[in-house]
């Protein structure tokens, strides 16, 4: 018996060290919850297993969209959009994808349970031409339509029924949910172990459709929550390649002889918001009325905000102050937009004016594990609100207890709070109507408006955005709801915050803006 | 027994002198470690104390802080102002001050909860073991369910209840009461027992059988003649726990249920500065470390003298 | 004999029935279970068939019940997180824990044990107060603190052992090891170190008073008045019996250090139940957190109740007093 124990030891020792040549070890501050690509829409969980799993398109290096398991694709009728589904694909399993996986997976990204049901609208029918062929029936025209389907990940129909996993693993299930633990894509990697919270191992799939331009045999996914002890896992050589490195410590990193820090502007837009809904706010020593629901306020808020000290202090350089609620890479006529300037003296005759002269309480919420720097900036802003009179009662949580107080399913429980959002089809309708769009006090409406601004007029042009076709029109557009929204000071932009990711010396890779990591892309030396 | 002569002078001075002639205060003037120990204890606990008035920010106020002038470091090094003699942390606060203040929020969390802890303790181990029968076995039995369970394991678990029932509670208000409550509650036990030892073996000494006999009633027996009686161990007991206090609230702020930032205590101010660890700013974490660690040893040092001084046994 | 035991037993389980009322309690009304559970869409009626199916809405007698029922199976249902059955991931997580803590346990005895013996035979000199102060700045210093000065020298500055994780592993029957691997060995040093300075004060102090106490003893006046050389006195007679208390305490210390390794764990990323423990308080995953409370209070009964009766077995004097 002990000899096998040994034996066995022996073998494990051995195969690690002979695999250990092509394999990259990478960690994220943050764990792998699901392996179900419908459970949870967020970017890390999505962007990993879009190295397993495949949509009919993906994004490049440069976020263009090509095309994957759809080799191409036309609007046959102004609401009509067919797809050529790529030959010859196989499943990890062995089992070959048609048309049938796309219907099926279309029917399970929309069913109850899914976190991803933007991806198709619930009205858009789904219809097989043939194996090789389907077509997308919708009941508007929506030139958008696939913008968001790179992160729209394609199951197979007879495994994902075979193992009961028709439903999407979701929070009321008292069973493990197999697709939860497990996974078949068609994607460049399959998944070898799957140790919740502990490891991932990805393992080369040679029986992809596509040539690979990566030489990685398996791949090592460990969360690594603590910023320190990642960096220093980094830094000591345990790990190839870790991401967010916190933003004080990337000189460090660039100046260890062994490790580089690529940086570059994320797409991701940090912004304060503020109840503008409610008569009375829930956290303040205002009685009776709501602060923020007038503008001289809002715009006193703004006029506080000291963005240049933010990002040369908290950000260490690594921010783009941000006039719009989206990333001027995603919006071509940013340039118009400025930011209303850091004057303190402007912001304590607004607040007078306003008939807050002495200031006044508010309590803000703020996650201390979601952003870069999340919780300092709270505290930056807390300082700097403190020097006209607003005095923050600051609550900052891990994201989990602070989500599930903000949110609309924690009732919007919030007077005042930091967020950040990155539109998932990386186009400006995304933010409108999810930000912008008007909603009642029970969430109906534009669901993430959090503070629950409302302009009428932002709805109708969301509307038109919606179903415009010309690009310059629909610019034209998209600048005049902005227009609105920057007037009424809505929200209050902070900026976008920079990647930043720490790389050994051996691996190369390509970084992608919306903070993805693809190994198919990397080498190591 | 024989009557000494200074029976007729003043309780009080009678007993000054006899403290002063005592063994508790020879080996106190012996030990050299103590002396300093105690010194650094009372200069650590004045300047939490009297920090409103020897700093020169109030780290507190948000309204004093200037961001554009965080991350500077101590004045010995460049780029270092006389204002700042330590530094500052990342939102402009002067590491001295926030030392200071860090110190009095962890004294106070450490004072508080020994409080609790003794208040509770003492007298549930007095009524468990001067009543005995059921409630001592009711009680005994009670704080077996809570030795079961490690102190930090207990405050975890009383932080994250708390939170969850109460979300409502904005943390900075709450903060404190509920790290007094988790740490306090994870202590009591050890009062309850040694005092219910010491209880068993006062009530059956004669003074007390005796007040009993004359109709003293049983609470006054119970403050009056037990309580003076089981003082000795329940102050070892209350120093080494208040480092042990200290530690573990540093500990719960560490791990990140404990004292918010925007009014860090030492553990806080460890946890936040430990992000600046890399980045070479080392001074924020490495003075309220030193502190911390200052402190805890301190009273540590007091703590194993006492136990030292007040054991007969090992005199 | 066999009343002590079944007292004992007795008492085990009514503290065991005790805890697990207070797990219930958590589990049941720390925060909405649903709410905990749901995403942003998730409208009333969906809520209520939710509630519904989690049998929330029995008497609260049969949720108890049916509590207990799986507590005795280990079975707490799946965690609100991960998504996955608790016990699965406890029990994936308990040779992470085990080893760390049985491996800071011996060593902690191995360094504190001569260290406690010479400070107890030689009380008064230099180096023995220098032990004693040494130990009092292990006691001082937070464990975390530590972690953290030791990973930042001897995994950054030095290079010398991994900064984080349990290194290579291996599956040897369900229970995965780092003994097997020079990597899983390496990961150890640090992680045990820190949680171990700790008893290390607490086992040395404990090795000093017990000599100091056993010295005064008749019996080694005489064996020393018999002519006895000392190193036969010291070490023959008198660290003997001062054993015994202190594999006792050491026993009884494997419990705390469990649960101390809450901290060692979360500063190395251990992956360990105390890891996940700390996970689950950080996003109320009362499930988690109440198996967790469950299982070490079973680990110390256990071995409460297994040192009380070994001490029935080993101390006549007990047994008298067990008749009564």
């Amino acid at each position: 018996m002990f000899k096998r124990i040994l034996l066995a030891g022996v073998a494990a020792t051995l195969m690690a060290s002979s695999a250990s040549s092509e394999t990259l070890k990478f960690a994220f501050q943050g764990a792998l919850k699901s392996l179900d690509p419908y459970t949870l829409n967020e970017t890390f969980t999505l962007g990993t297993l879009g190295n397993v799993y495949e949509g009919l398109v993906r994004r490049g290096p440069d976020l263009d969209i090509q095309p994957a398991l759809a080799t191409s694709w036309e609007v046959v009728e102004p609401t009509r959009w067919r797809f050529h589904l790529r030959k010859g694909v196989k499943f990890h399993n062995g089992n070959d994808f048609t048309a049938d996986d796309v219907v099926f997976s279309a029917t399970r990204v929309r069913s109850d349970g899914s976190d991803l049901l933007t991806r198709i609208g619930k009205d858009v029918k789904v219809v097989k031409v043939d194996d090789h062929t389907v077509d997308f029936v919708l009941t508007g025209v929506n030139p958008i339509l696939h913008f968001e389907w790179a992160t729209w990940a394609i199951m197979d129909k007879e495994w994902t029924e075979a193992n009961n996993a028709t439903k999407v693993s979701d929070a009321s299930s008292k069973e493990e949910n197999h697709a939860a633990f497990n996974a078949n894509g068609t994607g460049p990697f399959t998944i070898q172990s799957h140790d919740v919270g502990i490891k991932t191992v990805f393992q080369k799939n040679d029986a992809w459709w596509d040539t690979p331009q990566h030489n990685l045999d398996t791949v090592e996914f460990t969360p690594v929550g603590s910023d320190a002890t990642r960096v220093a896992a980094l830094l000591s050589g345990d790990l190839d390649m870790v991401y967010p490195v916190p933003v004080q410590d990337l000189k460090r990193v660039d100046n260890n002889a062994d490790t580089r820090a690529l940086t570059g502007p994320e797409l991701r837009t940090i912004f304060l918001g503020m109840d503008q809904i409610r008569d009375e706010l829930i956290y303040s020593n205002i009685k009776g009325k709501n602060p923020f629901k007038d503008l001289r306020v809002r715009q006193a808020v703004y006029h506080a905000i000291n963005i240049e000290a933010i990002k040369e202090k908290v950000m260490r350089g690594l921010s783009t102050p941000s006039a719009l609620m989206i990333s001027p890479k995603l919006f071509s006529e940013s340039d118009g937009f400025e930011r209303l300037a850091y004057d303190v003296d402007k912001a304590k005759g607004l607040m007078a004016d306003a008939g807050y002269g002495d200031g006044f309480e508010v309590g803000m919420d703020c996650p201390n594990d979601r952003y870069v720097n999340d919780e300092a900036i709270c505290q930056a802003v807390a300082s700097m609100l403190a020097k006209v009179g607003i005095k923050i009662n600051l609550n900052a949580q891990p994201k989990s207890k602070y989500f599930a107080k903000v949110l609309k399913s924690g009732g919007y429980d919030t007077s005042f709070y930091l967020l950040g959002w990155t539109p998932g089809s990386l186009d400006s309708w995304n933010v409108l109507s999810n930000l912008h769009g008007c909603r009642d006090l029970e969430g109906n409406g534009a669901p993430f408006n959090l503070g629950g601004s409302c302009s009428k007029d932002i709805d109708a042009l969301s509307a038109k955005i919606l179903g415009e076709n010309d690009q310059d029109v629909r610019n034209a557009l998209i600048k005049e709801a902005y227009t609105i929204s920057t007037n009424e000071v809505h929200y209050v932009p902070l900026h976008q915050q920079g990647l930043a990711w720490g790389v050994n010396n051996n691996i190369e890779l390509k970084q992608r803006a919306d903070n993805v990591f693809m190994f198919y892309y990397v080498n190591k030396k | 027994m024989t009557v000494s002569s200074n029976d007729l002078s003043p309780v009080t001075q009678s007993a000054v002198a006899r403290f002063l002639d005592s063994d508790i205060v020879y080996s106190f003037k012996q030990s050299k470690v103590t002396i300093v120990a105690a010194i650094v204890t009372l200069l650590m606990m004045c300047g939490a104390f009297f920090a409103p008035w020897i700093t020169a920010q109030n780290p507190f106020d948000l309204a004093t802080l200037d961001l554009m002038e965080s991350l500077m470091p101590p004045v010995w090094m460049e780029g270092g102002e006389a204002r700042f003699p330590l530094g500052t942390d990342g939102q402009g606060r002067d590491i001295f001050s926030v030392i200071l203040y860090g110190s009095r929020l962890s004294l106070m969390v450490g004072f508080s909860s020994i409080i609790l802890a003794g208040a509770v303790g003492i007298s549930l181990g007095i009524l468990a073991g001067y009543v005995g029968g059921r409630t001592d076995a009711i009680i005994m039995r009670i704080a077996d369910v809570q030795l079961t369970f490690p102190s930090i394991l207990i405050a975890l678990l009383i932080d994250g209840t708390v939170h969850s029932l109460f979300p409502q509670l904005i943390r900075e208000d709450s903060a404190f009461w509920v790290l007094v409550l988790s740490i306090g509650m994870s202590f009591w036990v050890q009062y309850a027992r040694t005092v219910r030892g010491s209880t068993l073996v006062e009530r059956n000494k004669e003074y007390v059988q005796a007040a009993r006999v004359i109709g003293v009633s049983t609470f006054t027996i119970m403050v009056r003649h037990i309580l003076p009686n089981v003082l000795g161990p329940v102050l070892v007991i209350t120093t080494i726990n208040l480092a042990l206090a200290i530690i573990l609230e540093a500990t719960l702020s560490f791990l990140g249920v404990g004292i918010p930032p925007t009014q860090p205590s030492l553990g806080t101010l460890i946890r936040i500065g430990n992000d600046f660890l890399f980045s070479g700013e080392w001074w924020i974490t490495f003075f309220p470390g030193a502190a911390l660690a200052t402190l805890a040893l301190s009273v540590n040092l007091l703590g194993d003298w006492l136990r030292d001084a007040l054991n007969p046994k090992l005199r | 004999m066999i009343t002590f035991v079944l007292h004992r037993l007795w008492q085990a389980i009514v503290v065991m029935a005790v805890v697990a009322l207070l797990a219930f309690t958590m589990f049941r009304f720390v925060g909405d279970p649903v709410n905990q559970m749901v995403g942003i869409e998730t409208t009333p009626e969906q809520r209520e068939i939710i509630r519904e199916s989690l049998g929330l809405n029995d008497a609260v007698i049969v949720q108890f019940w049916s509590f207990i029922k799986g507590a005795v199976q280990f079975e707490f249902g799946i965690s609100y997180q991960w998504k996955k059955s608790v016990s699965d991931m406890i029990f994936s997580r308990l040779p992470a824990t085990m080893e760390l803590s049985l491996v800071s346990a011996v060593f902690s005895l191995i360094i504190a044990i001569p260290m406690g013996v010479y400070t107890g035979l030689n009380r008064n000199s230099v180096l023995s107060k220098f032990f004693l102060s040494i130990s009092l700045i292990g006691v001082s210093l937070p464990t975390f603190l530590i972690g953290i000065l030791l990973i930042y020298l001897f995994a950054v500055q030095l290079h010398m052992l991994p900064s984080f994780g349990r290194g290579e592993i291996v599956d040897v029957g369900g229970w995965t090891t780092g003994f097997l691997t020079v990597s899983g060995w390496k990961s150890l040093i640090l992680p045990a170190f820190t949680l171990g300075l700790f008893q290390m004060t607490l086992i040395m102090r404990l090795v000093r008073s017990e000599m100091l106490e056993v010295l005064r003893t008749d019996y080694i006046k005489f064996a020393r008045a018999r002519g006895l050389p000392s190193r036969i006195v010291n070490f023959g007679h008198a660290l003997k019996n001062t054993l015994i208390p202190v594999i006792t305490i050491t026993g009884l210390q494997l419990g705390s250090l469990i649960a101390f390794a809450i901290i060692t764990e979360t500063v190395f990323q251990w992956p360990g139940m105390g890891f996940l423990f700390v996970e689950a308080v950080r996003d109320v995953d009362i499930p988690i957190m109440s198996a967790y409370l469950l299982l070490i209070a079973f680990l110390f009964v256990t071995i409460n109740l297994v040192v009380d009766i070994l001490y029935f077995v080993v101390d006549p004097r007990l047994r008298v007093s067990g008749k009564e």
